[in-house]
């Protein structure tokens, strides 16, 4: 075969290896870490999976704010447990992206120099104890929303990973509104705090979602890889759909003037997102993108030299059993 | 054996693990890798269980309506009976597992004991307890080999934390007066008896762990007559912030 024919028949080959990839996940198989992928398909899951990872261990910092300053005993061991679920949701999520072929370190290098995004709902301050209620409530109650399609998407190890995650969220999420239905049932200062929290995170929340269709980038690529099974505005729909009757059964209001039910579409109507404030954060200049990288950066510098001894220690350890082997 | 005397010897347990529990659990999110994150917030999660049962016992026995929570949080610093070792700060990671070696082996020795108390409701709380404590002493005695023997940085910073903390170990040990009275009536433990097989602990670790133990023979006490050291405040601060701020409140 001469040159360019070599060159054809490749370039043959892999357009096939991409069909017979196409049609495997239109049969919602699942594609595993040693099965053949395009790159575009790696390189994407790399991104969505450790924007994810990502978010959890950066979403520890907000209500890890408030452990040591819980009002009860009991509230103080539901967020220490809440807060530990997230650091293994961000566990789980890291290895499932280790399997594309990249480490840790590089994935956390990403997100330490900015190259890595996460979600920016976290760059958000958490000033009240509300706070902790709000987030339970709201946030995590996107997130599921956001998180339940993928319990089915076509990368193997997201999906099994996604499974554990969302029946932890769905328990963070009851707990989260469990604090607002004491809050909202307390005494006159509760419930001011309650309804100042859900002012604060009402609309960030509706952030979560993304852009509006029209604007979002990635949406067509990710519905064929079902890493998206609907679009942002139709999620952000469903939140809110969802969410204003829980408002109204503990007699709270949420802050929205525009907020109207529609019988037609049998959907609430809401009031126009304020999307400068959301490419702020997006962009680094949230009331704290530069604490939550601080804290994390620090925790990441701090601890180098505790995995050195680590490593160091193990390889001693392994010297010395070759040694006695010999 | 008056309520109030087996009061005082239950806080003289509990408080250690509430404060211990408060220190750890201020790393959460902060840890050196994941790992260790979830490993030491597990830590944290057992040691305030274990201060819930004793404070909803102690609830009980005072009888005088008080909860857990007015327990834990609206005491006056001087009536918490923990020892100073568990109050010290979070300096760096050496601190965090020194200070927590030199409390889980204690903590163990003392709970063996503390099973086979003549009250049903400690001996349960205790026995239920060791199996946790058992795994916080294998993961510190792990980390302090770690450290001890793992880099020359390493190693500096771990024997720096055992010379600075090493003078809070002696006070584990004292037994005030109603410490006594609950050993006489058969609830409490004797833990001068502890002495010598906690000792054998440490020096077994550190010579794996190439650590030297500090020569001085001048120790730090008060923590138990509840005179503690000025980081207690703060801590405190954090702790009973939000019962201070919002008294009588359900939250």
């Amino acid at each position: 075969m001469s040159e360019k024919e070599i060159k054809n028949h490749g370039a043959e080959h892999s357009l096939s290896l991409e069909e017979i990839f196409e049609q495997r996940i239109a049969r919602d198989e699942k594609i595993e870490p040693k099965d053949w992928m395009p790159e575009k398909y790696r390189k994407t899951h790399i991104r969505q999976i450790s924007q994810h990872a990502h978010s959890e261990i950066v979403g520890m910092l907000p209500e890890g704010n408030w452990i040591t300053r819980a009002p009860s005993l009991r509230r103080k061991v539901a967020l220490l447990a809440k807060v530990q679920d997230e650091a293994g949701h961000g566990l789980y999520l890291y290895s499932a992206c280790e399997t594309l072929g990249i480490s840790r370190e590089e994935l956390y290098e990403q997100l330490h120099t900015g190259k890595a995004k996460y979600s920016s709902i976290f760059n958000y301050p958490t000033v009240t104890w509300a706070d902790m209620g709000a987030i339970g409530w709201l946030v995590d109650g996107a997130a599921i929303i956001n998180q339940v399609p993928l319990c089915s998407t076509s990368y193997g190890p997201y999906a099994r990973a996604m499974i554990r995650v969302c029946k932890e969220e769905s328990f963070h999420q009851r707990q989260g509104y469990e604090i607002m239905i004491t809050l909202a049932n307390g005494s006159p200062e509760q419930k001011e705090m309650a309804q100042d929290a859900l002012n604060r995170w009402w609309w960030p929340s509706l952030m979560m979602f993304g852009p509006t269709d029209a604007e979002s980038v990635h949406t067509a690529q990710s519905m064929k890889w079902k890493l998206k099974r609907k679009t942002n505005d139709e999620l952000r729909q469903q939140f809110i759909d969802q969410t204003v009757p829980q408002a109204e059964l503990i007699g709270l209001t949420i802050p929205d003037p525009d907020l109207k039910w529609n019988e037609e579409k049998k959907g609430y109507d809401f009031g126009k997102i304020d999307w400068d404030e959301f490419w702020q954060v997006v962009k680094g200049h949230g009331p704290c993108n530069k604490e939550r990288m601080t804290a994390r950066v620090n925790a990441w510098e701090k601890g180098e030299w505790v995995r050195n001894a680590a490593m160091a220690y193990a390889k001693k350890q392994e010297d010395k059993k070759l040694k006695k082997a010999i | 054996m008056k309520n109030e005397n087996k009061i005082q010897y239950i806080y003289g347990i509990a408080d250690n693990a509430l404060i211990l529990g408060q220190r750890l659990s201020e790393l959460c999110g902060h840890g050196p890798n994941l790992e260790t994150d979830i490993a030491m917030t597990n830590m944290a999660l057992d040691l305030l269980g274990q201060t819930r049962s004793y404070y909803q016992y102690v609830a009980q026995l005072s009888g005088d309506g008080k909860t857990e929570d007015d327990i834990a949080f609206l005491r006056i610093e001087r009536q918490y009976k923990n020892v100073l070792l568990v109050e010290q700060p979070n300096r760096h990671f050496g601190y965090v597992i020194t200070r927590q070696f030199f409390y889980d082996a204690f903590h163990l020795l003392l709970l063996e004991e503390l099973q086979n108390s003549n009250d049903e409701t400690v001996a349960a709380i205790a026995k239920k307890a060791i199996k946790e404590v058992s795994y916080h002493q294998r993961f510190s005695s792990d980390w302090i080999k770690r450290l001890g023997d793992g880099t020359e940085e390493s190693h500096q910073k771990v024997q720096e934390a055992v010379d600075d903390l090493w003078k809070y170990t002696d006070e584990l040990f004292h037994m005030t007066d109603d410490d006594k009275i609950a050993v006489e009536n058969g609830v409490g433990v004797n833990t001068y008896d502890l002495r010598e097989k906690y000792d054998q602990r440490i020096r077994e670790v550190f010579e794996e762990a190439t650590i030297t133990i500090p020569e001085t023979k001048w120790f730090q006490k008060g923590g138990k007559q509840g005179i503690h050291s000025e980081h207690m405040g703060y801590l405190l601060s954090d702790l009973q912030y939000m019962q201070r701020t919002y008294p009588n409140m359900k939250w």
